[in-house]
């Protein structure tokens, strides 16, 4: 569970969050959808507490991101913006060292990266050095390692930036199975597709600001716009009309 | 298992896979440096030990006008030679270098050394020329005892001792030991080690910073529950120790090279056995903190990998800034000296080659400093790590 209030933020004088707030529940999955330099990445990284905000209060599972940050990023699993790894060592060993990281019993490492290889269906290059891997697979190792601790909340920087057709429909159903399993995924894009074919919950935000908060259903209704994207487009051009 | 200890594992375990690191660690610096002074030490060696059993060809303009000095120059082992018509182009062929130098005997010689008014020897040379200064000096050398020796004559047969000439009889007395005069051609082994345990973390430090962050790893592991600061002293740590490898390696290598250059011929024998390594290795180990700390600090503010590799190229030369300065001065180890680093880890290396007794007091000043510099910048550059701007 996830729950952002009024986040602020602004990096000289750039306003890029201005009241920022929205709430990301267990067994749901939250989009956060935007237009470039809405302010997406950085209300994902107050939360990921990459940054701190000037003003507001994020939580997850109840835990305050700026007072316990290490106690909150215990409880997610991230994948921020084009994540890199450690292309001399392999996809298994990037997952490993993550799993360290995250302070997991050494006993049960092994064991545990084993199941999210499967998971992610990785076992094909899963010893093999990252330095050659595509994309796609760079994609997948990143994912495998930010979940490889089992946690509760999953959030996703545009994963699916540079992916191909079947690299993202792998995406989709792994995110429906961590929404069956119970998780709260929160993912941004730009895609409006990738956003209605998943989302429980839309988040659209635009000049640090949330445009509009509700089911695919209820933005429809609310922009009186059949269409997702002509909804985008509206919801965005009007800010704090909604 | 341990934050610190599962960065420091994976960092030593990833960069034994990086050839770059493995070759600036384990090769550049380590085996490239002895090689490198052992060729120059040699080079120098034969420059400086012109055989004064080998004879030298000395060109010498108007040799007819001198038949004595001729004889004399021949009897110390200078051969005289058929030189340049006249002295016009005796000076266009030294110039270009076609004859180191030049002798000219003027045509009235003979009549002035008979009348006993000074007679004018000429001895033309470049002595900007290393070789032919040498020369020179030699040719100068046989020169003036000849003039000693016809002195000498003159005196005698006006029934005076030649040893009125000579009020003074100086006698140099030398009481260095061969370990100390190479000690001041060894001193310059401490820069290389230095510089070869810089090298040896080089790529370490840099990628803590501006490595990640190029590759995009930064960001998900600043993610991770665990703290900033945990994340840079493993990664510190583990640039100490390819440093620590990078110096042992060094080290050795040294103490095999040394044992290819002639430095007997000069009358020196550096102490430098493998006792002598592992005590150095000790003297220089502490050095590692400081090193990887400062690379790290340099390269925290940089942009991009690029960028840091040229930065951190500058810092390698800033510790033997001290080094160079306190070999210009000739300065002697002293106490307060010991506090600085780098000029301490040279001093008592110094100490060490000429065979002088380690004095403990020093080593203890030099070792505590050292860590403790290289405690201070740790704690900035973890201090730089938690920076929100780490990131951009």
């Amino acid at each position: 569970m996830i729950i952002v209030d009024d986040l602020h933020k602004s990096f000289g004088e750039v306003k890029a969050l201005r009241g920022v707030s929205f709430e990301a529940r267990d067994g749901y999955v939250t989009g956060l959808l935007g237009p470039n330099g809405a302010g997406k990445s950085t209300a994902l990284r107050v939360l990921y507490t990459v940054i701190r905000p000037d003003r507001g209060v994020a939580t997850i599972d109840g835990v305050d991101v700026v007072t316990h940050a290490l106690e909150a990023r215990g409880r997610i699993g991230t994948l921020p913006h084009g994540a890199g790894l450690y292309p001399h060592l392999t996809a298994r060993e990037n997952i490993v060292y993550y799993a360290r990281l995250y302070g997991m019993d050494c006993s049960l490492i092994d064991e545990r990266v084993q199941d999210v290889i499967d998971q992610l269906d990785i076992n094909d290059f899963a010893d093999r050095r990252s330095k050659g891997f595509s994309q796609g697979q760079r994609t997948k190792v990143a994912l495998a390692r930010a979940l490889v601790h089992g946690p509760q909340n999953i959030i996703l920087d545009e994963p699916s930036n540079g992916l191909d057709v079947m690299a993202i429909r792998s995406l989709r159903e792994l995110i429906k199975t961590l929404k069956a399993s119970g998780k709260c995924v929160l993912f941004s894009s730009h895609v409006m597709q990738e956003v209605s074919a998943l989302c429980d919950e839309i988040v659209i935000i635009a000049e640090g600001r949330v445009a509009l908060h509700d089911s695919p259903d209820g933005i429809r209704n609310r922009t009186g716009c059949d269409d997702l994207e002509e909804a985008f487009v509206k919801a965005i051009s009007h800010v704090g009309a909604y | 298992m341990l934050p610190v200890r599962a960065v420091f594992q994976k960092e030593v375990f990833d960069n034994f896979r990086d050839r770059r690191t493995l070759m600036s660690a384990l090769v550049m610096g380590p085996i490239f440096g002895p090689i490198l002074f052992a060729f120059v030490i040699n080079l120098s060696l034969k420059q400086s030990m012109t055989d004064v059993t080998v004879a030298l060809d000395v060109p010498v303009i108007g040799q007819e006008h001198a038949p004595n000095l001729i004889e004399f120059l021949g009897s110390r082992n200078l051969n005289v030679v058929d030189a340049p018509a006249d002295r016009a182009a005796a000076l266009a062929a030294v110039k270009s270098g076609l004859h180191e130098l030049v002798v000219v005997i003027p045509e009235n010689f003979g009549e002035d050394l008979r009348d006993m008014v000074p007679a004018t020897v000429e001895v033309i040379s470049d002595q900007a020329d290393s070789q032919a200064e040498r020369d020179a000096r030699r040719t100068l050398r046989a020169l003036r005892a000849y003039n000693q020796q016809i002195a000498s004559l003159r005196l005698t047969a006006r029934g005076v001792s030649p040893g009125v000439m000579r009020p003074l009889n100086i006698d140099v007395v030398d009481v260095s030991t061969p370990s100390g005069r190479s000690a001041m051609l060894l001193g310059m082994l401490s820069y290389f080690f230095i510089f070869a345990l810089l090298t040896g973390g080089m790529n370490l430090a840099i990628d803590a910073t501006a490595g990640e962050r190029e590759r995009g790893s930064l960001e998900p592991l600043l993610c991770l529950p665990v703290t900033r600061d945990q994340l840079i002293y493993g990664k510190i740590l583990a640039a100490c120790v390819f440093m620590s490898i990078s110096l042992a390696l060094s080290l050795t290598a040294f103490n095999i090279t040394l044992k290819f250059v002639p430095l007997e011929e000069l009358g020196m024998t550096p102490n430098f056995g493998p006792l002598e390594v592992v005590i150095a290795f000790f003297l220089l180990v502490p050095f590692t903190l400081l090193g990887a700390a400062l690379m790290t600090l340099v390269a925290s503010f940089t942009k991009s990998y690029k960028e840091a590799q040229t930065w951190v190229s500058i810092v390698l030369l800033a510790p033997t800034l001290p080094i160079l300065v306190a070999s210009i001065l000739m300065v002697r180890a002293s106490s307060e000296l010991m506090l600085i680093p780098s000029l301490s880890q040279h001093l008592l290396l110094v100490g060490l080659i000429k065979n002088e007794p380690l004095n403990m007091l020093d080593v203890s000043i030099s070792v505590v400093s050292t860590l403790a510099a290289g405690v201070v910048l740790t704690m900035i550059c973890a201090r730089l790590y938690r920076r929100e701007g780490l990131l951009v």
